[in-house]
Parts: structure tokens; sequence; C-alpha cells
């Protein structure tokens, strides 16, 4: 059966996150990332950051929840009992601190087969509230058996 | 501390993830997917046990990399792209390693691997990190 592939291009609705400093402690104690701009507002505004900012790999935290109603529907059709994440490339732009309010829209770039397995490729587009550039990921999943 | 040449390696980063980290990165990162936070329904699916979230250790990758580069520095980190090629387990010691593949003298980029019990559970991981200006 060839694969689904009317997915391609479609953009779902936007997802808010507003960023929170606890939430960024809790970030950093579990990948014991120890830089106190992390977790102190006068050493992160020390070091030039409006407010505690986040590590980069924090933006799984903001951004993942995007992709919820895309693995849903049914025009990408995805099985999940055989997906694995087979790949994953974030581009960053401006710090994110707390308090930040992030919007994230993800896209579906691709989705195609190969040596019996299905790729499903999707972007997602995170800004803040004033509209720059977050961060841009590349989150490549991957379909065992198709 | 290197000048960061094409060809040297970065200082390696070792973590032995405790039992509870799985639970505590679900916590963080708001990923509940039980195949990390429950070895029965792990093993159900046919896992050998409960497994780490791969974007945890990609975490461990990120952290290795701009640790030796930019001391920690969270703007350094511009670009970090990585392949999954393997599940990875708690109370058992990663080892993140690095090698310089290239520097302008503003931005080094790295060639980084996660490895676990000889399994290469991140590789490809391709980091451009700006220096401390």
């Amino acid at each position: 059966m060839a694969i689904k592939t009317d997915a391609v291009g479609k953009s779902w609705p936007a997802f808010e996150y507003e960023v929170g400093k606890e939430k960024i402690g809790e970030y950093c104690r579990v990948l014991e990332i120890g830089n106190q701009v992390h977790f102190d507002r006068d050493a992160a505004r020390e070091a030039g950051y409006r407010d505690v900012v986040a590590p980069p790999m924090f933006c799984v935290v903001y951004s993942a929840g995007s992709l919820g109603p895309t693995l849903f529907d049914p025009d990408v059709a995805i099985n999940f009992a055989a997906m694995v994440h087979g790949g994953q490339e974030f581009d960053w732009g401006e710090p994110v601190c707390s308090g930040d309010v992030i919007t994230t829209t993800p896209t579906c770039l691709e989705i195609y087969e190969k040596d019996g397995k299905g790729f499903y490729i999707f972007e997602t587009l995170s800004l803040n509230q004033g509209g720059d550039m977050v961060v841009r990921g590349v989150w490549t999943n991957i379909v065992r058996g198709i | 501390m290197t000048d960061f040449n094409e060809g040297d390696s970065i200082s390696e980063l070792k973590v032995t993830p405790d039992k509870y980290v799985p639970h505590r990165y679900a916590g963080a990162s708001g990923d509940f997917n039980p195949i990390h936070i429950d070895a029965d329904f792990a093993k159900m699916v046919g896992l050998p046990a409960s497994i780490l979230h791969g974007l945890y250790v990609m975490g461990l990758v990120a952290k290795a990399g701009t640790l030796d580069v930019a001391a920690g520095d969270p703007r350094a980190l511009r670009r970090l792209s990585v392949q999954f090629r393997g599940m990875s387990f708690p109370e058992q010691e990663i080892t993140v390693t690095g090698e310089v593949t290239s520097n302008d003298g503003e931005r080094v980029t790295l060639d980084l691997v996660a490895t676990q019990s000889g399994n290469q559970v991140i590789r490809n991981a391709i980091a451009e990190i700006d220096l401390p200006a």
C-alpha cells in the first residue's frame, strides 16, 4: 500500500506556551546544568538577559506540544505503535527567558517511503511575543514496516 | 582548554542517569510516553526495559558541546542536528565525545557521538557553537 502523503505542506494551529522560571530550573536540574543564569534572576540580568534564561534544548518543552494534533490528523495517518524518533534538528534564534510567550506553528515538510520504512518530517517554527524567531525544529519520525 | 582546531577532541562528558531520570525528564518536558516510565509497558511493546528519552540524551550532547567550547553560555549553541540510532537506558554510563570539524575563529562546528555500553545511541550530531567573544 502506498504511503499517504496528503498532509505534505499542511500546517496546524499555533501552540502557545508561557515560559516560567521554575520550569526552566526543573529542566536544568534533570540535565544537571548548573549555570546560575538558569536559576537566579540577578545572575541572569548581570549576564545581559531580561530574566532567567532557558538553555537551548529547553525548546523541546515549549515546542513539542504543537505536534500533538499533527500526529492524530487522519491526513497524516501515522502508525504510532511502530513509530520511532529518528532524527532531530534545531536552529536557534533569540534567547528565551522566563515570562516569554512562545507560539509554535507545525508544518508537515515531507512524507516518503524508503527501504520499507515511512519517513514523516515536520517543522516547528517558534516565535516569541515580539515576533522574533527563537527556534526552528525539524522532527523526523520513522515508521517501520509501512 | 584548547584552541578548538580542526581535529581536536572536546572534553568527554560522562553521565550515569539514575533510575528516576526518565520520570524527572518526563515531568520537566511533558513527554509521559509510558515506554520511558513504565517497564512493564515497555516490555509489552517489545523493549528490553524502559528507555531514556532520546531528547534527554540530545540534551546531554548539547551540554557537552557548549560546556567545553563556550563555558555553558546558553546563547552559544546556534544549531544542533542529530540522528537517534539506538535505545539507551538508566543506570548505565553515557559518554559524549566530540571532534572539531571546522573553526572560522568565531564559530566552531563539532561532530559528536553519545555512546552507551558500546552502542552509538546518537551519532552524526553536528553542533555549531559560537566561540566566546
